[in-house]
């Protein structure tokens, strides 16, 4: 008997965190994302430490090192290794800084969004009837217009600057966290340890904020992840139309819409790597939201 | 049923109000009126005139008013740059943007769907699965990244097809058309294949979905049982009955389409009214922008209209449930 307690033992002491660490780590492909996402995350932060040049220093950038094929010599010894544009700036330097301005815009709206969506969707599904009804029919309808118009429309009316198009993505997006969280919190609100919260009489704010919420972070963690991807790639498409960020915040998408300039005369490489640099940071994320979404979900848990 | 249409009809027009009010604010008071509305190269009497005659002295609820009153009359103001009307101009742009999106639904059936059914027959095969990881790439990649490549490869290295603009034209019942020369066609094809991608994506995954459960029913094995050719039964009766879900989802991806023109068309020079929309944000010709956000937004509520009237009539738990709310 003792035996049997033993060898039970090691499953039990197995915390949540290291179920949920060894079960993501069941897919390889999850994990190569995870560390290249890491890797992405790691460039954008240190960009201007760890970039070979400075492309926006002026003083540095030469317009005799104007677009140069990937892997020239320059004359100060160094390798332009993606080549330079039209300006002569590196242009592995200019995807570094420009996948901080992308992810740095994409993750400050996605977190934004988040913060309001999943507000306004616990007080829909907390309080109910009306008010629920109000937003949910907002959020319907807002959803049945796809992102890219909404965008535009936004954009149209806000006008152009870094603000603009983060309050343009926020709009965009709080509708997704909004009907998430909504749908979750209505299956938690009616389980016992909520009426046992009711029952002690804490406060309103109390039993959402504490108690309700902590249980509806899986899927909105697993919609965070994916609505990231989906707000770099409408900042892209949107600075890539000339609608989005300034010229002075040069995201990927800027950087692809000043390759399109040069393509045609077959200076192939100033949109084609940003544009990869672009798609690898959208498809890790993605991954990795597919694999969390798969991991989170109770429903596929052993 | 006639009050779900009614409850569904008034909350269109609902939006719409809801839209025009959201435009009229952010031109008139979020923006200055006089320097959205007005050429900003007219001299100061025309200025004092056109302010006059929008009515720009007077106070805000009764300038609400008054643009409503001229929208409703199909009056959304002159473009600065082409001196005519804007809803004229925009109307003109639209059968080059339904002919792109049209033309982009027709290939993402047609090849979305044989690849699905194959992916579908064979799951577990090498081909299959490399179908279903460049399905995959298909979400995720930048639609505008790829026609750039497209372009890039094409156009520029190969030099097979043109890059920019819609080609020869002929008149069909007063609509210029591509689709019936050939170097129109040569000019279609391109923007329509990179405007078809997300939902060829789509279809891929419907079609899979729906062979790899078609292919274990029971009338797959009677007709097998029957002595049909694989080839008949797969034409005849899988094909049929995966086509309803993939034909519903379409229909309604058709307006996300004309969203996503606004790329393409940018990306190709193709000339429908995306394209106009974007040219109008560069020159800041605002009659046009506020004319675009006022037609699409009603397109796209007469398209979210006639779907939910078509899924209450092929449904009739939908309008029981809205009934009941």
């Amino acid at each position: 008997m003792s035996e049997v307690v033993e060898q039970a033992a090691p499953v039990a002491v197995e915390t949540p965190l290291q179920r949920f660490v060894s079960d993501f780590c069941d897919n390889k492909i999850a994990v190569v994302a995870f560390v290249v996402l890491v890797s992405v995350i790691f460039i954008a932060l240190f960009a201007p430490w760890i970039s070979p040049t400075d492309p926006y220093d002026l003083a540095k950038v030469s317009i005799l090192d104007s677009r140069l094929e990937p892997g020239t010599k320059n004359m100060d010894g160094g390798t332009f290794w993606l080549g330079t544009d039209s300006a002569g700036r590196d242009l592995l330097s200019s995807i570094f800084y420009g996948l901080r301005i992308s992810l740095g815009v994409g993750v400050m709206s996605g977190v934004i969004a988040l913060c309001i969506g999943s507000a306004i969707g616990l007080m829909a599904a907390y309080y109910g009837g009306k008010i629920d009804t109000l937003i949910m029919r907002i959020v319907d309808i807002q959803l049945s217009f796809p992102a890219i118009l909404v965008a535009l429309i936004l954009i149209s009316v806000l006008g152009k600057g870094v603000d603009k198009v983060i309050i343009a993505l926020v709009l965009v997006q709080w509708a997704y966290y909004a009907r998430t969280v909504r749908g979750s919190a209505l299956v938690e609100r009616n389980k016992e340890y909520i009426e046992a919260a009711t029952c002690l009489a804490l406060g309103n704010n109390r039993i959402v904020f504490r108690h309700l919420l902590p249980n509806c972070l899986p899927p909105l963690i697993v919609v965070g992840t994916v609505q990231t991807a989906h707000a770099i790639s409408l900042e892209a498409t949107l600075s890539f139309l000339g609608v989005g960020l300034p010229i002075t915040e040069p995201s990927l998408g800027l950087l692809i819409a000043n390759g399109f300039e040069v393509m045609l005369s077959g200076l192939y490489w100033v949109s084609f790597f940003p544009g990869i640099a672009l798609l690898i940071t959208i498809v890790s994320i993605n991954l990795v939201g597919d694999q969390l979404r798969d991991v989170l979900n109770p429903r596929l848990q052993k | 049923m006639s009050v779900f249409i009614i409850r569904r009809l008034i909350q269109s027009v609902i939006v719409v109000a809801v839209m025009s009010f959201i435009v009229f604010v952010g031109v008139n008071v979020v923006g200055d009126p006089v320097d959205m509305l007005i050429n900003p190269e007219a001299d100061q009497a025309e200025i004092a005139r056109v302010i006059r005659d929008l009515g720009l002295d007077r106070p805000l609820h009764e300038q609400y008013l008054f643009f409503v009153k001229n929208a409703l009359q199909g009056d959304l103001g002159k473009s600065f740059i082409f001196g005519e009307s804007a809803l004229k101009l925009i109307v003109q742009r639209i059968p080059a943007t339904f002919e792109l999106a049209l033309t982009a639904l027709v290939m993402a059936v047609f090849i979305g769907v044989p690849l699905g059914v194959y992916a579908g027959m064979r799951p577990t095969a090498m081909s299959s699965r490399a179908i279903m990881a460049g399905s995959i790439l298909g979400f995720s990649l930048p639609t505008f990244w790829v026609g750039l490549m497209m372009i890039m490869v094409f156009a520029v290295m190969l030099g097979w097809l043109p890059s920019t603009g819609r080609g020869d034209t002929v008149m069909v019942m007063g609509i210029e058309v591509s689709f019936l020369t050939v170097d129109g066609l040569r000019h279609l094809f391109m923007p329509a294949l990179n405007l078809a991608l997300l939902k060829i994506s789509l279809v891929i995954r419907l079609a899979r979905a729906g062979t790899r459960e078609a292919m274990h029913q029971d009338y797959v094995k009677f007709a097998r049982a029957k002595g049909l050719s694989e080839t008949r039964v797969i034409l005849v009766h899988v094909l049929k009955n995966i086509m309803i879900p993939v034909v519903t989802v379409l229909g309604l991806e058709f307006g996300s389409l004309i969203a996503f023109s606004v790329v393409t068309e940018s990306v190709f020079a193709w000339p429908g009214m995306g394209k106009l929309l974007i040219d109008s944000l560069h020159n800041l010709d605002r009659p046009i922008i506020v004319a675009y956000l006022m037609i699409i937004v009603l397109v796209f509520v007469v398209i979210n209209l006639l779907v939910d009237i078509l899924y209450s009539v092929l449904d009739p738990r939908v309008r029981i449930k809205d009934a009941g709310q």
